[in-house]
């Protein structure tokens, strides 16, 4: 390998993203991979008290208590229901591990720095906050999140204040 | 060539801190004080002070080892039998053993030391070894300094001014002024107008000079011998002045501050650089973050581990079993297989668990001290017996409780136990009990700390609490009385003398306890002393628990909490209008917590009376938790919710269940605080 193919990779490696995609509802969501821990099938959980109603509550993933908060209550999605399809996405955000409801999972793409538009202000349920912005893979449109700074907006409740900082 | 000694500072301050308190329990012990009988004893402390001494000039720390050798001298001519150890020597070497303690902890930790009580301390031990005749003390090696002191001090001048090549041939000055200081008080002036500016600075040259005025009973060739391996690589002048000290003083002072730009900044040259600040450990405060452990308990540990690797083995030739030949000898023969497994893993918990356990005696071997100095400052006589020091208890839990028993004996002394001669007079023996026993119970450790001194005052504690405006049940018993002096704000100025009014009251001690999910318990008997006693759980790792089902959800109650269960009959339930419903039990009115409704759960509809309630306390309150079965009593494993979550109220934290569901461990304090 000489050497201008290896600054061409290093530069490729650090445009390109691999996301993987998620369905809420009819809109189509992207996080980063690098992120994500695993992804299970939604299991029943054990609730948790005076809690706000998008923290569902805690489950047990091989002796770890994993919170798990539901996006689609989070942000408002009209239908929220369970079934074979909805998936727990478990995180690694913020050194916890916690757990993301979704009504799919959909696919692993990758897309570079320059497919990242950045979102018209649209009064979406989504703070604009939380968006890398929009990518268009295979004409669908894709909402980049940032999950960390969603995870870990005292907004969601996941984390205590103080130890927040 | 340059070998990094900062990674075994560490392992040199966890000796010496072990040897100190080696040093201190020897010397407690009365048996030292009987020259026929204290051989062993004074060899052990000797021993223990001398490698102090040793390893501490090895490892940069030399005004610790400049200070032991004072100590290591004295005990050296009580062993060589030149010196008997009397009462005033013992208390003196004490002294030394908590100065010596608290050097190494300020160059550990890079705090603050009390130079003057050091100082103190050593004259104190020089005096000592000035006192006794010229043979002893010439016998004893550099005594000899001492022997001139009744013929009266000198003083000297000594003008230092070494090449630049002194350091280059391993010589520091500092191990010559701290030889000077034993001779005597040594005062001491750098000239630092050589140095020049930092870029231009070799860091391996010396630029510094000195001008030394030693006061003391020592010889020229003794000052001299000081010197006598750099000789040849410096300017000395050694000179006697026979001036009244304060003129000769302060004909130094101008003397070097005309060559000196900054007179201010060079005076404490010595000072600070003695301090080993440059050289501290990089892990400090690492003293809880280690554990030593017995080999018994890892080889023991190890063969399980074994053992494990042999039924997993067992287990792995019987699936590898063709499906066709699996038939009922082989299904025995897994069960077996899984029986083995299961013994092997609770085996393996329970080891893996005692890792963490060390003896309480970690924390009673501190007591005879503490009771010692406090009984002797207080003009009380007192019999400290211990009982069952060998109990094992989980490291964390053992560390949180030092603050706690030190705080609970010094009350017993302080406001415990009399006087000797109000002992007397009550037809009590002169010397108090304090008696501190720890045992086994069940699952849990109890400790108690149990005194023969006057009782808690019922009157003195209601009028208090009256005085504070804490609240008082009507007709209290006993038992809320001496509740009450664990409340919050019942410790006050006027009782806080400076022997446990240290910042913590028992409200504290109670905090810290039940932070421990440990519970205290009072009883006492006017002019028969007070017992306080202590439940912890053995580990913070694993809870005692009952498990209870509201609804579908399952929680956790801490054993420790719970009082009784009851089915209740219906004429047991009132209604407090607006306040909720109480349930009377025996007499007493105990609020009912609805479960379902503190923790929003769908209401089943079910009345109390078809249900169970379980009667829990905490340290103030109690209350009766409504639940609708109660499912079994097992160890639960505590997992905490902040990890990944936050606190959540009412809850301690979560456990897995057999089935792999989480359950919520019940907080029981902030349950019976929200009725």
């Amino acid at each position: 390998m000489n050497a201008a193919q290896q600054r061409e990779d290093a530069r490729g490696a650090e445009t390109r993203r691999e996301l993987l995609l998620f369905r809420l509802g009819q809109e189509e969501y992207g996080i980063d991979i690098l992120r994500v821990q695993e992804i299970r099938r939604y299991e029943a959980v054990t609730r948790l008290v005076k809690t706000p109603e998008h923290i569902k509550g805690v489950i047990n993933m091989r002796g770890t208590i994993v919170p798990i908060v539901d996006l689609r209550i989070k942000f408002n999605l009209p239908v929220v229901t369970y079934d074979e399809f909805t998936v727990v996405v478990i995180l690694n955000v913020a050194k916890r591990v916690i757990g993301i409801v979704v009504d799919a999972v959909s696919d692993v793409v990758t897309i570079t720095e320059e497919d990242l538009k950045p979102a018209p202000e649209f009064g979406a349920q989504v703070d604009d906050d939380y968006l890398d912005g929009l990518a268009t893979v295979d004409d669908r449109m894709i909402i980049v999140l940032d999950i960390e700074s969603l995870i870990t907006t005292p907004e969601l409740g996941l984390i205590d204040e103080a130890s927040a900082q | 060539m340059s070998i990094d000694l900062s990674q075994f500072v560490q392992a040199f301050l966890d000796e010496s801190f072990e040897g100190l308190d080696l040093m201190e329990s020897e010397l407690l012990d009365d048996e030292i004080l009987d020259t026929s009988r204290n051989g062993e004893r004074i060899n052990t402390i000797f021993r223990a002070a001398h490698s102090i001494k040793g390893s501490a000039g090895t490892f940069g720390f030399g005004f610790v080892s400049e200070f032991t050798h004072g100590v290591e001298t004295l005990l050296d001519q009580v062993r060589g039998g030149r010196r008997e150890l009397t009462e005033d020597a013992r208390a003196l070497l004490l002294e030394a053993v908590d100065r010596i303690r608290e050097m190494l902890i300020a160059a550990r930790d890079g705090s603050p030391l009390d130079r003057d009580a050091v100082e103190q301390t050593r004259h104190a031990i020089d005096a000592l070894l000035a006192t006794k005749s010229g043979a002893a003390a010439a016998a004893a090696g550099d005594g000899s300094a001492k022997q001139s002191a009744a013929s009266g001090a000198a003083r000297w001048r000594i003008r230092f001014s070494p090449h630049r090549s002194l350091l280059a041939t391993g010589n520091d000055p500092l191990r010559i002024f701290g030889y000077l200081r034993d001779l005597g008080t040594l005062e001491l002036r750098c000239d630092d107008s050589a140095l020049p500016r930092f870029g231009e600075l070799e860091p391996e040259s010396c630029y510094l000079s000195w001008t030394l005025e030693l006061t003391g009973p020592a010889r020229e060739a003794q000052v001299r011998e000081a010197f006598e391996w750099v000789e040849d690589q410096c300017d000395l002048e050694i000179g006697r002045i026979d001036a009244p000290a304060a003129a000769s003083s302060g004909a130094a002072a101008t003397d070097v501050s005309s060559a000196d730009d900054e007179p201010a900044a060079t005076e404490p040259a010595l000072a600070a650089g003695t301090r080993p600040d440059r050289r501290r450990t990089p892990d400090r405060r690492s003293d809880s973050g280690s554990i030593r452990v017995a080999v018994e308990k890892i080889d023991h540990l190890v063969n399980l581990v074994g053992e494990l690797v042999i039924s997993q083995a067992m287990l792995e030739t019987i699936a590898r079993a063709d499906v066709d030949e699996f038939d009922v000898v082989h299904l025995e023969r897994l069960r077996q297989g899984l029986a083995q497994l299961e013994r092997n893993t609770r085996e393996l918990q329970e080891a893996v668990l005692g890792v963490r356990m060390i003896p309480i005696s970690f924390v009673f071997s501190r007591l005879p001290r503490v009771v010692r100095d406090l009984a002797a400052r207080l003009g009380k006589e007192v019999d400290l017996v211990l009982e069952g020091e060998e109990t094992e208890l989980d490291k964390g839990v053992i560390e949180k409780l030092v603050d706690p028993l030190t705080h609970m004996v010094r009350n017993a002394i302080d406001h415990g136990i009399e006087k000797p001669d109000a002992r007397e007079r009550a037809g009590k023996p002169r010397a108090g009990t304090l008696k501190l026993r720890a045992a086994h119970q069940g699952g849990n450790i109890v400790i108690e700390i149990s005194d023969d001194g006057a009782g808690l005052n019922r009157e003195r504690i209601l009028a208090k609490a009256a005085e504070r405006g804490l609240p008082v049940p009507e007709n209290p018993s006993d038992r809320d009385v001496w509740q009450l002096i664990c409340k919050p704000g019942f410790s006050t100025a006027e009782q806080i003398t400076d022997v446990s009014g240290r910042g913590v009251g028992m409200d504290v001690v109670r905090q810290n306890i039940e932070s421990l999910n440990g519970r205290l318990e009072i009883d006492s008997t006017q002019g028969q002393g007070t017992r306080m006693t202590i439940r912890l759980p053995l580990t913070l790792a694993i809870l005692d628990g009952m498990s209870v089902r509201v609804g579908d959800e399952i929680f956790i109650v801490p054993l420790t909490a719970i009082l009784e269960s009851l089915q209740p009959r219906p004429e047991q339930l009132y209604t407090i209008s607006g306040r909720g419903r109480v349930l009377n039990l025996r007499g007493d009115y105990v609020p009912l917590v609805s479960l379902s409704d503190v923790f929003h759960l769908p209401s089943s509809g079910k009345q109390v009376e078809d249900g169970i309630v379980v009667v829990v306390e905490s340290a103030d309150d109690r209350a009766a938790l409504c639940v609708d079965e109660l499912i079994a009593q097992h160890q639960v494993v505590i997992k905490s919710l902040e990890t990944n979550y936050r606190r959540v109220p009412g809850i301690s934290g979560a456990t897995i269940l057999g089935d792999g569901r989480v359950a919520l461990i019940l907080d029981v304090d902030m349950l019976t605080q929200m009725h």
